[in-house]
């Protein structure tokens, strides 16, 4: 792992995959002493940037950065992640999405290993960003990985389920997007009439449910 | 209740930071000097929510007696056609008219009134997030805006020296993450930059020169960012975040400006020249 400073309010913590990031966001999250310190911890694919309160100096930031997450080489250490009682979140999806036939031939499976694949293992929300809402899955089955599509669609609708590299995703609202979609899903992911608002909060574990059309 | 609107005239806050995990960003006042001093004037608290107004033109009726103060861009100002000057303290009788014209130097101007506007907080905050489209829509005609009984506070100060934001602009940067992912960083405090037209909250575009990617850099992994990052796109364009910007971003990021000098960034005008130097 590296610390790289993110001007005079930002750590930037440099993490070897996803698995860390999510490990290392519930350590400081789990922190007693982070409250204080920081004003967010803003995760990302490969790197949580903690973002310290006014007045407080970036040095002091590293002080809530776990030891376990230092990583000098990509072969790093096994991280401990933090165990969350949680309810698994079922989200239930037609398979019937524009890229699902491109998808089974990139990943040179039937269309119905593809939903059997997706449907088949629990994700995990690895961290939000992009748009309210959206949380990137991981934890999936590693036969789904592919790439973002050439040409990013200019609108994706509201509920569409993507892939995208090692992450899914549902849209929570329809907004330009370049993940592969596989399916569309009712289910309401930003409610800011919910609390909390967004359905898919860091460190939940999702399963996906294959429903007819 | 709002008569006439100019430029968007926005309800903004101290922001409502903490929610990055659920894809919310901060948001909050552009220019937090101007905005925390028009609430101080006023006897608000340092939270209070104020209006925030790009390039003047609005004008607001009072329904009931009250205190307000303008800071920030120094615009024109007449309260019931009586002119006034910005960072006074003026007080309101029900039915008399405030009137912004277009300031002369600077973009947004604050307008804080006492007691604070106490429109719904969405998370904590009652700012408008123009990118994730949270907080309360832009003001326009005919809306009733609210007022708060957060003004507990002595009116200490009658009036403060109005701001000026004429003269060159250099502004701190601290060497990005990645500034290595571009050949030549040095550009970005060696070239005199002009702000882009298609700026706003959410970005401000730079227009001067283009900065070369590294060679065989491949794509950066998103990450997250704060305002004042300057993130360069292939095309070579640097932008630099505002309050609103995207709570992460997969462009490199080759500098960030100093958190106290972003403040100034909120008032560059399109075609306003910039400057930066290593902090």
């Amino acid at each position: 792992m590296r610390l790289l400073p993110y001007g005079d309010r930002g750590l930037l913590v440099e993490l070897a995959g996803t698995a860390e990031v999510v490990a290392c966001t519930d350590a400081v999250r789990a922190d007693p002493a982070a409250a204080a310190l920081l004003l967010d911890v803003v995760p990302g694919a490969r790197s949580v940037l903690l973002v310290a309160r006014p007045g407080i100096p970036l040095d002091r930031l590293r002080s809530v950065v776990p030891d376990e997450m230092v990583v000098e080489s990509p072969a790093s250490r096994p991280f401990r992640p933090v165990r969350r009682a949680g309810a698994e979140i079922r989200v239930a999806v037609v398979y019937d999405g524009p890229d699902l036939a491109e998808v089974a031939r990139q990943t040179g499976l039937s269309e119905a290993e593809v939903v059997a694949a997706h449907t088949g293992t629990p994700w995990r929300v690895a961290f939000g960003g992009f748009a309210p809402g959206f949380a990137y899955l991981v934890g999936g089955d590693p036969r789904l990985r592919v790439p973002r599509r050439a040409e990013p669609r200019t609108t994706v609708p509201a509920g569409s389920v993507g892939l995208a590299g090692e992450f899914s995703g549902v849209y929570p609202r329809a907004s330009p997007g370049g993940w592969q979609l596989i399916g569309r899903t009712d289910v309401v992911l930003w409610d800011l009439d919910r609390e909390p608002p967004a359905l898919l909060a860091a460190g939940a574990t999702v399963r996906f449910v294959a429903v007819p059309a | 209740m709002v008569r006439a609107v100019g430029g968007p005239c926005l309800v903004q806050d101290a922001g409502r930071p903490g929610h990055a995990a659920i894809g919310v960003g901060a948001s909050g006042a552009a220019d937090r000097t101007s905005y925390g001093l028009a609430n101080r004037l006023v006897g608000n608290g340092p939270g209070a929510a104020a209006l925030e107004v790009v390039l003047g033109g609005l004008e607001v009726e009072a329904t009931a007696a009250t205190w307000v103060c303008v800071t920030g861009a120094p615009v024109p100002l007449t309260v019931a056609g009586r002119a006034e000057p910005t960072g006074a303290v003026l007080a309101l009788r029900p039915g008399d008219r405030l009137r912004m014209g277009t300031p002369a130097s600077g973009l947004r101007s604050y307008l804080a009134v006492r007691g604070g506007i106490a429109v719904a907080p969405v998370l904590g905050s009652r700012s408008r997030d123009t990118l994730a489209g949270i907080g309360p829509a832009p003001l326009a005609a005919g809306d009733r805006v609210p007022l708060g009984a957060d003004g507990t506070g002595e009116l200490l100060v009658d009036a403060v020296p109005p701001t000026s934001y004429d003269g060159p602009v250099v502004l701190r940067v601290v060497r990005g993450p990645r500034a290595d992912w571009v050949a030549d960083a040095d550009r970005l405090v060696t070239t005199t930059w002009q702000v882009g037209a298609a700026s706003d909250r959410v970005g401000l575009r730079l227009d001067g020169a283009a900065l070369t990617p590294a060679p065989d850099r491949g794509e950066l992994p998103s990450e997250g960012a704060l305002r004042g990052a300057i993130q360069v796109p292939p095309g070579g364009g640097p932008v630099v975040f505002g309050p609103d910007h995207p709570v992460t971003g997969g462009y490199p990021v080759v500098g960030v400006v100093v958190d106290a000098d972003t403040d100034r960034l909120a008032q560059l005008r399109p075609g306003d020249p910039v400057r930066f130097r290593w902090a």
